[in-house]
């Protein structure tokens, strides 16, 4: 098994991920992690944490999929996504993708290849939960 | 015959259920399920114009024709962020 994927409702564990893609054949590793970021909501809320909500059995399969149009395009070595479901607090990541490659380009490529992609359609939703109590979907126009 | 639909996200919230079944006739299609949905759940209607459909976890267009057994999704936009 050369890919790890998962969906995960407990913290990401990143140095397990960038253990996993770490192999002999390999030049570089690239790792890409998506945090929370602070914010402050025009009405001056501030934001505490976000909350995901994945259709899991069809987000696994797209990210597999996703996995597969990589290495048709990189001579990926191992990768490894994993993303979270559930509150994912400031500056805590949601998403972990690790790339390992024979030379560093194609890493850099195939990671942010895969981070861009898995957020234009794979079926995970971010819930903006607010220090006041409130709480809204974030659902952009796109689609 | 029967499908069963599945919410998500702020659909989830405002149907109150996760998923319900819906009885549809034979070669009906995703957009005549969606129609029905409207009419039984009024409260989602203004969002069923702005989402994606998956059918057995695969996306699809309005025009699908639904089978029995079928899961259809709908799809709210996903969570994004373009930078």
């Amino acid at each position: 098994m050369t890919d790890w994927i998962a969906i995960l409702s407990t913290p990401l564990d990143v140095a397990a991920a960038v253990e996993f893609v770490r192999d002999p054949a390999a030049g570089g590793i690239d790792v890409f992690l998506g945090t929370t970021r602070a914010e402050r909501s025009p009405e001056g809320r501030e934001l505490l944490a976000l909350d995901y909500a994945a259709y899991e059995e069809m987000a696994v399969q797209q990210m597999h999929k996703l996995a597969a149009e990589a290495r048709a395009r990189w001579p990926v070595t191992k990768l490894a996504i994993l993303h979270r479901v559930g509150r994912v607090e400031i500056a805590q990541p949601s998403v972990v993708i690790a790339v390992s490659t024979p030379h560093r380009a194609q890493a850099f490529e195939c990671c942010r290849y895969l981070i861009d992609e898995l957020k234009k359609s794979v079926t995970i939703w971010k819930k903006e939960v607010w220090a006041d109590g409130s709480a809204t979907w974030v659902h952009p126009h796109s689609a | 015959m029967t499908i069963t639909i599945r919410f998500f996200a702020l659909l989830r919230d405002r149907a109150g259920v996760d998923q319900m079944t819906l009885s549809v006739s034979k070669g009906a299609t995703v957009s005549d399920a969606t129609k029905m949905i409207a009419d039984q759940c009024p409260s989602l209607r203004e969002l069923l114009n702005r989402i994606a459909f998956a059918l057995n976890r695969e996306y699809v267009e309005a025009d699908a024709v639904l089978h029995e057994g079928d899961e259809l999704a709908l799809i709210p936009p996903v969570s994004g962020g373009a930078r």
